[in-house]
């Protein structure tokens, strides 16, 4: 599993939100696109899964170009948890199901919902199954969504900000898991993320936008307190605890 | 990544299962319904001979004129127009992800009565008459359906138009349908104005929703229209339930959303076009069926599209019955019977709805 971004551009109304952008991925990799709110960390995820038309440049999933493939062949190779994911009075089981949508043609097979139970149990929401999502904590709907991305058995999947609603232990039950399959089935994630610490904590790599430009990118141990003062313009240190990085406000 | 590890729950096959029977039960409620209702009348037709001449079987030339002629196109009319009216209000409320979503609340039925009736007076696609069942006959039915069609396509336009607009809350989008219905009653009235008196009665006869005027050619449009759309629509529910969870989600799962939209609009404007051209304005099936059986089957829509089809036929022909025989030998329009059931079931739901 490959993803090649080159040259992306994306604008809306003369206004330019995305100029350039270039990168790599290769399978078993976790990638975190950081930045300050508005830079277009969600417009790229966007792109990427063609949600968005960029008005240049390509997006190479396995070497096929993502914006010249129909929705459903995205669909196979691509899942994308949106940061926002509606209430419905649809059970959680039938939410995750959904899921299976690109890989069912006619009538939902066996399989599929053992895939589904399996997912379901991953995610400790197995005693939810018939609990209708409308009736579910902001959290819990956050898990759901990841479980119908799961189930749809992407070989890239894009999360934006996808511990933004969930507890401490919510939030590292989800991202150890994300990190699992990542690592398990050599698949490629790339998730928008707020939390420097989290992100360092988990991904592989994390790429910092500015202004729609790759400001840089590199492992998470290569991140230096200057290039987060450039981000984000304030002063940081970075701390090593138990040989994690920790950012930190500069005193 | 494929998971293997995983089972299919008991439970989870239980609840499939009673959705499953609910839409068995409510069929065979639907088949028994019919029987029972094309047996009553001001002449009664005992049960057996309904079933005998159903299947073949020889009747009385009596009861067979008033069951082939009458009773059966009328029953028939009530069921195709009610699941029509059913599944077109649940395809809009789930496209425009509006609960108050109808072709009645969003002034589709009143643009495409407007329709109709400037193709009956102004274009000559039918014949008025002041007689009681033949208020209006369509002698052109391709004119007046496709000028219904066309004046509902433009309300739903509007519709559509207002939808995009940034920040179209459900509640923009009712009052332009609700604008848009009194634009169009405004047209049919100022067509009223300028017939003569035969043709007002007829026309104001006609504006009530009855089932009474579908012959078995008129049947045979609604039909086929009604068929195509609604295997269109349930071929399409995982689209709607994706559609339900976010456009940015439905697309991540591969639904063309603005296609799925723009096509699940036409053929509900157009099933509620045909529908309005052939027995007029009824009111309310397409907004209260689909949440009484979003409240009994939840909002999967590969069950509820068919619940609507079936509730929707089913509503339509027990208030058609009792249309018929509350002021027997008097026939009320079953609009207003449906308006009279609807509007109080609709009020009930909304407080029940609160206090849960």
């Amino acid at each position: 599993m490959s993803l090649s971004v080159s040259r992306v551009a994306f604008g809306y109304n003369g206004h330019k939100v995305l100029d350039g952008v270039d990168f790599e991925l290769a399978g078993g990799e976790l990638l975190a696109i950081l930045g300050p709110n508005g830079v277009g960390k969600t417009t790229l995820l966007k792109c990427i899964n063609a949600i968005h038309r960029p008005s240049g440049g390509a997006i190479m999933v396995e070497e096929r170009n993502v914006l010249r493939m129909r929705p459903d062949e995205i669909a196979l190779r691509i899942g994308y948890v949106a940061q926002k994911s509606e209430s419905a009075r649809l059970t959680v089981f039938d939410a995750v199901l959904m899921g299976r949508k690109p890989h069912i043609r006619w009538k939902v097979r066996d399989e599929d919902l053992r895939i589904v139970d399996a997912a379901l149990k991953r995610l400790h929401l197995d005693h939810l199954t018939l609990r209708y999502i409308d009736q579910l904590s902001g959290g819990e709907l956050q898990k759901v969504a990841i479980a119908r991305t799961l189930v749809q058995e992407p070989k890239l999947m894009l999360l934006d900000e996808p511990t933004s609603s969930l507890d401490l232990k919510s939030q590292v039950d989800i991202l150890t898991l994300i990190r699992r399959v990542v690592d398990e089935h050599a698949i490629c994630a790339i998730m928008t993320m707020h939390d420097l610490n989290t992100a360092f904590r988990y991904a592989d790599r994390v790429l910092f936008l500015k202004d729609g430009r790759i400001h840089s990118s590199g492992l998470t141990s290569e991140v230096t307190p200057a290039v987060v003062e450039e981000v984000y313009g304030l002063p940081v240190d970075i701390l090593t605890v138990n040989g994690s990085p920790l950012v930190v406000p500069a005193a | 990544m494929h998971f293997t590890d995983g089972i299919i729950p008991e439970e989870y096959r239980r609840y499939i299962g009673w959705k499953s029977g609910f839409l068995f039960v409510t069929a065979g409620v639907l088949a028994l319904s019919l029987l029972v209702a094309v047996s009553l009348g001001a002449a009664h037709i005992p049960l057996a001979d309904v079933a005998r001449s159903l299947a073949g079987g020889a009747v009385s030339k009596r009861f067979e004129m008033i069951l082939w002629n009458i009773r059966l196109p009328q029953a028939l009319a009530a069921i195709v127009a009610g699941a029509g009216l059913a599944v077109a209000g649940t395809a809009m409320q789930s496209i425009l992800r509006n609960p108050l979503g109808s072709p009645f609340t969003l002034g589709i039925s009143h643009a495409a009565a407007f329709g109709a009736a400037f193709s009956v007076m102004i274009l000559d696609g039918g014949v008025m008459a002041s007689t009681h069942t033949d208020a209006v006959t369509i002698t052109s039915p391709y004119v007046t359906t496709g000028m219904a069609f066309f004046f509902s396509l433009l309300a739903a336009g509007v519709i559509i138009g207002v939808s995009r607009l940034r920040g179209a809350t459900p509640e923009v989008m009712i009052l332009t349908g609700v604008a848009l219905g009194s634009l169009f009653t405004a047209g049919t009235m100022l067509l009223q104005f300028f017939a003569d008196d035969v043709q007002l009665a007829a026309m104001v006869f006609w504006t009530f929703g009855d089932t009474a005027r579908a012959s078995w050619s008129e049947l045979g449009v609604v039909s086929v229209v009604t068929l195509v759309c609604c295997a269109y629509f349930l071929c399409n529910g995982w689209n709607y339930n994706a559609i339900d969870a976010g456009d940015e989600t439905a697309k991540g799962l591969g639904v063309r959303v603005d296609r799925v939209r723009m096509v699940g609009m036409l053929l509900a404007t157009l099933l509620t076009a045909v529908i309005i051209a052939f027995l007029g304005i009824i009111g309310f099936v397409g907004l209260v069926v689909p949440h009484m059986c979003r409240r009994i089957i939840g909002s999967d829509h590969r069950f509820l599209l068919p619940a609507t089809i079936l509730g929707g036929g089913l509503l339509l022909l027990l208030a058609d019955t009792v249309a018929r025989l509350a002021l027997a030998p008097h026939v009320l329009p079953v609009s207003v019977l449906t308006a009279f059931l609807g509007a109080p079931v609709f009020i009930y739901l909304i407080l029940r709805g609160q206090r849960a």
